[in-house]
């Protein structure tokens, strides 16, 4: 049992053993929530911060109620209306928060790696809650947690990530994950929409969704940004539907007990049919909202029990 | 005047390329005699090289000085000691400054400034088009005459055709070099690294290094159009090779320079979001850099420059994608171009050959050259004294360079400028 980071800035610098420990961690918790154990004990006394450059409700609603499940001091901060606009430097904020010492800071930033540059400049410890393009590694957590549960292991599946792999950071954290954990991976979407260099991840990637999709254990569909749907990157939404929105009869391909996901929030009808998303046979969909408190908790414990182990050093 | 007599010196002549020991006498300036090393003569002042390089003077083309406008990152000052102790003996500035320069009266402030306050040779550029906003072109008659010595709109690229071919026309009628930026300024729009892996892992927004064969491909066709003098600033891709060697093949008067950091650095230096790794055009994958050093080697890349670009500490402490782009290069220029030398991918006179005889032929000045005649522009160095670089250490008032904390290889003992010691001791 072991985890030795300091922040939680993605999966790139995990080591396998240490998602193991994480998920381990998590499981339980996910019982016990369900079961309405409390846990006030395990973060009292210590200060969590959001901050949010983004827009995000789940995301952030998720971060809160773990922590205070766990008994931290929860706050958030809205940033896309405070000093930012006033021209404020994402590394003064950074400072500015710092001296009042919080404990945890959990952050989104529309830009990659900006999560990386504030954790360098502050000594709690930083969790990602989404950065650019770049990672959500809580993200993926869940959803291996998800899958699992599902499947009742994380190694040797096939899985089948969807839709707009280019722009998500979703899909870069579960490639990452799924790779280490050592998995067969398979991405599939319109050229437009995957990135440059893709072949040189360990992964194989297809146009066609019956093609990929074809005896895969997990289906996990993206969301499609609004701002991508109208000429930009793809002809249209309707056209997107019918050639990768997931339908009775593209899941058909799938192996019959394979797994539905979605990130959310859903686009009904542009990347997945409703009729799926509902299917409480197929779609684990409210297991992984389920699973994301879980995994955030877990997360935000193994953070606080480095921090409490390695007192804080000074920096500037 | 009494003469100077270099003596022992490892004479590097890019003219020749050779790289023997001799001796060079400097007579009121210029060079009077380049000799076999022999006895001492009495009526002169006597430089013992003992063994080390002695090369002309670098010229570098696209230096950013921030005057006027960002005193605070650059002035003609800072410039001008950062380019005496790089070995640099002129340097060719840009216009993109605050405002750019673009009328006869800016240039001339620019001019004044840098009489007063640099040791170097000060060549400034003059923007091609008015505001460097690719709408209407610059009095470029009048220019030249205020001693503009070339045209550019620096990174901005004149995306509207008909503006540029008018530009280029009116150009070669009064014989003026026009300087562009090559990169297809739609596709790259945002963008902060090259499309690949690399950017993909990171999720960086990118943009495909054919970018930049698609710009040059243009603007040789209007080059084809028009006749006109013409010089890529930075060709940092292997796709863009091709078509330039195609274009010097078909007699049009095209050269390509690169900057430094293009030949000696990739794109996994950017690692975790270094934003002194920013540059524009962004760097490339290392396959694209073997490749334009090969074309430096050979001669089809003709000038090597430091784009020396400073930036202060504000600009660079953003997230990647926020961040300015650019690097200060003046004093490692040199160091980092030995990079390639000690690697055994070019040698000294073809070195020097990119540095500064071919960035004076360009300019149709008559330095960077080891002969009777030519202008007493010298450096002296020794290629192999090793260091590591503290950017605090830097001349230049802005610290933005990549090469913080790397081991490099050379230092300069001493420049000269017409003869006279800028640089060095004694």
């Amino acid at each position: 049992m072991t985890f030795r980071q300091r922040h939680l800035l993605g999966i790139e610098p995990l080591h396998p053993t240490e998602i193991t420990t994480l998920l381990d961690l998590a499981d339980s918790y996910a019982d016990q929530n369900r079961r309405g154990v409390q846990h006030k004990d395990v973060l009292a006394g210590l200060t969590q911060i959001n901050m949010f450059f983004e827009n995000s409700t789940r995301t952030q609603a998720s971060f809160e109620l773990a922590g205070k499940r766990l008994g931290a001091d929860v706050m958030n901060m809205g940033m896309q209306a405070s000093s930012i606009k006033k021209g404020e430097t994402l590394i003064d904020t950074a400072l500015t928060l710092n001296a009042m010492h919080p404990d945890l800071l959990v952050v989104r930033h529309p830009h990659s790696g900006a999560v990386d540059l504030l954790a360098q400049k502050v000594n709690c410890a930083v969790l990602n809650a989404g950065d650019g393009r770049h990672e959500h590694p809580t993200q993926a957590l869940l959803d291996a947690l998800t899958i699992r549960r599902a499947k009742g292991r994380l190694h040797r599946l096939s899985i089948a990530i969807c839709g707009d792999i280019a722009h998500s950071r979703v899909a870069r954290s579960n490639i990452m994950l799924l790779g280490k954990m050592e998995n067969r991976i398979r991405l599939i979407g319109p050229p437009t929409l995957m990135p440059a260099g893709i072949g040189a991840f360990g992964v194989e990637v297809f146009e066609d969704m019956a093609e990929g999709l074809k005896d895969v254990d997990v289906v996990m569909m993206l969301r499609l940004q609004r701002e991508r749907m109208d000429g930009g990157f793809i002809p249209s939404e309707r056209e997107y539907f019918h050639r990768y929105g997931l339908d009775a009869a593209k899941l058909l391909h799938a192996k019959p007990d394979a797994i539905v996901m979605h990130p959310g929030p859903m686009n009904r009808g542009v990347e997945i049919d409703g009729n799926i998303a509902d299917d409480i046979n197929r779609s684990v969909i409210q297991e992984q909202v389920e699973m994301g408190v879980a995994v955030r908790m877990a997360a935000m414990e193994l953070l606080a029990q480095n921090l409490r182990e390695k007192p804080k050093e000074v920096m500037i | 005047m009494t003469d100077t007599i270099f003596i022992n010196a490892r004479l590097i002549d890019p003219v020749a390329l050779t790289d023997q020991i001799g001796a060079i006498r400097v007579k009121d300036g210029r060079i009077s005699e380049v000799t076999e090393n022999g006895a001492r003569p009495k009526n002169a002042n006597v430089v013992d090289c003992a063994g080390m390089c002695l090369a002309p003077g670098i010229v570098d083309i696209g230096v950013k000085v921030s005057e006027p406008g960002e005193r605070h990152k650059e002035s003609f000052r800072s410039a001008g000691r950062a380019a005496a102790a790089g070995g640099i003996t002129t340097i060719v500035t840009r216009p993109d400054t605050l405002p750019a320069i673009d009328t006869p009266e800016t240039l001339e402030f620019v001019e004044r400034r840098a009489q007063q306050d640099a040791p170097v040779h000060v060549l400034p550029m003059a923007a091609l088009t008015k505001g460097r906003e690719g709408r209407e072109m610059t009095e470029i008659g009048f220019l030249l005459d205020a001693g503009a010595i070339a045209f550019t709109d620096c990174d901005r690229v004149v995306t509207n055709t008909k503006v540029f071919s008018r530009a280029l026309t009116y150009a070669r009628s009064l014989d003026a070099l026009v300087i562009a930026h090559v990169q297809e300024p739609i596709l790259s729009d945002g963008a902060a690294a090259t499309s690949g892996k690399f950017a993909s892992l990171r999720g960086l927004p990118a943009v495909s290094a054919m970018a930049e064969r698609m710009a040059l491909d243009r603007d040789i066709s209007l080059l084809e159009m028009t006749g006109a003098r013409y010089h890529a600033d930075q060709i940092t891709t292997a796709r863009a090779l091709p078509a330039l060697e195609r274009a010097k093949r078909n007699g049009l008067q095209i050269t390509a320079g690169i900057g430094i950091h293009h030949l000696t650095l990739n794109e996994l230096d950017v690692a975790d979001y270094r934003t002194f790794f920013k540059l524009k055009p962004p760097l490339r994958s290392e396959e694209d850099r073997n490749a334009v050093v090969q074309a430096v080697a050979d001669g089809l890349i003709d000038i090597i420059s430091s784009m020396h670009t400073p930036q202060d500490e504000e600009s660079k402490r953003l997230p990647f994608e926020e961040a300015a782009s650019g690097a200060v290069a003046l004093e490692t220029l040199l160091p980092a171009a030995l990079r390639l030398y000690h690697a055994e991918q070019i040698d000294l006179p073809r070195l020097f050959r990119a540095l500064s005889l071919n960035p004076s032929k360009l300019l149709r000045r008559p330095g960077g050259r080891l002969q009777a005649g030519a202008p007493a522009d010298l450096v002296l160095f020794d290629p192999d004294a090793p260091f590591q670089l503290d950017r605090t250490q830097l001349l230049s008032k802005s610290k933005n360079t990549p090469f913080d904390g790397a081991r490099m290889q050379g230092k300069v003992l001493g420049t000269w400028v017409d003869g006279a010691r800028i640089w060095g001791d004694g």
